[in-house]
């Protein structure tokens, strides 16, 4: 799982409503892919990122030096873009969980894929 | 279909791409190869989603994510997440009726500019219906005719042929609807 992903992942458990968001990232294995810099695509991603939670992800990994936030002028700046690529694309989480911050429900992430099934009773009608 | 998408539409290539009810990936491992910047697929079974990684890694494909999930109990938890959605839900025949128009409403909900979607032509009608009553631009893109053989149990015949539609839907918003014309016109390739 990318943390690009994990940036677009929230809980439904029945009652959270939008405090679904962030899921707390615990990992127990990951690694690094090497993936082909595409600097349009990375910076037509930074502005719909949800920055605080990247940031929050990224500490869990204890990935060095993500900035706080998009520096100005971000579209021309290579070493910023590169280092957004990396964070966003290259970094994959194998094993480890996904906590909910409403509920404390825990989703399991195996081989690289979070399982976000609810049983019954944790389903929103 | 996803060459058409790439080629006359340019909704796959450096975009987000969603894939509701991926199983093996089939879709996602298509747009991922057309350039997609990133593919996400969502489904519910297990075993589909193993496949579908292990064909991933054969194929050193970096640009796939995939999630297992509910799609139906997505509802607008992605809102507008996601570029373009791409898909071929479950028809919805035997024990999961309604299921298509389910997976449609929330690809919908998902994408902020279009969902690719294939449904039986028998549906189209109804499509079209709730199109309408949702406010949603449709264009029937392809019509495919598939020969399916007798895979199931519970199929009576040795094979049956069915069309296929596939269709995009664009997403206009009710009062943003002038705004969003205009974008979907200079949005086409000069």
């Amino acid at each position: 799982m990318k943390l690009l992903t994990h940036n677009l992942l929230s809980s439904h458990v029945r009652g959270v409503g939008t405090r679904g968001f962030p899921l707390r990232l615990q990992a127990t294995e990951v690694r690094i892919n090497p993936v082909e810099f595409n600097p349009d695509f990375v910076a037509r991603m930074i502005p719909k990122v949800e920055w605080a939670a990247l940031v929050q992800a990224a500490d869990t990994l204890n990935l060095a030096e993500v900035p706080k936030e998009p520096t100005e002028g971000y579209e021309h700046d290579e070493t910023f873009l590169r280092k957004m690529h990396h964070v966003l694309l290259e970094v994959d989480v194998l094993e480890g969980t996904l906590q909910c911050p409403e509920s404390g429900r825990l989703f399991p992430i195996s081989r690289g894929i979070p399982n976000m099934l609810l049983n019954d009773e944790e389903t929103e009608t | 279909m996803l060459y058409t998408i790439h080629n006359t539409y340019d909704d796959i290539e450096n975009k987000v791409v969603a894939d509701l009810g991926c199983g093996c990936g089939v879709l996602s491992i298509g747009a991922s190869m057309l350039g997609a910047g990133l593919c996400v697929g969502f489904d519910i079974d297990e075993d589909a989603l193993e496949i579908f990684n292990r064909s991933v890694e054969e194929f050193e494909l970096t640009n796939v994510d995939m999630i297992q999930c509910d799609v139906c109990s997505l509802s607008n938890r992605m809102s507008k997440l996601f570029d373009t959605v791409i898909m071929n839900p479950p028809f919805g025949t035997k024990n999961n009726k309604g299921t298509d128009m389910a997976f449609l409403k929330t690809a919908l909900e998902m994408a902020r500019t279009a969902v690719y979607s294939l449904h039986k032509s028998s549906t189209r009608e109804h499509i079209q219906k709730k199109a309408a009553e949702w406010k949603v631009k449709i264009e029937i893109i392809a019509e495919l005719r598939y020969d399916l053989p007798a895979l199931y149990n519970f199929h009576k015949k040795k094979t049956v042929s069915f069309p296929i539609v596939a269709c995009v839907h664009s997403v206009f918003k009710s009062f943003a609807i002038v705004l969003s014309t205009l974008a979907w016109v200079n949005r086409k390739p000069a």
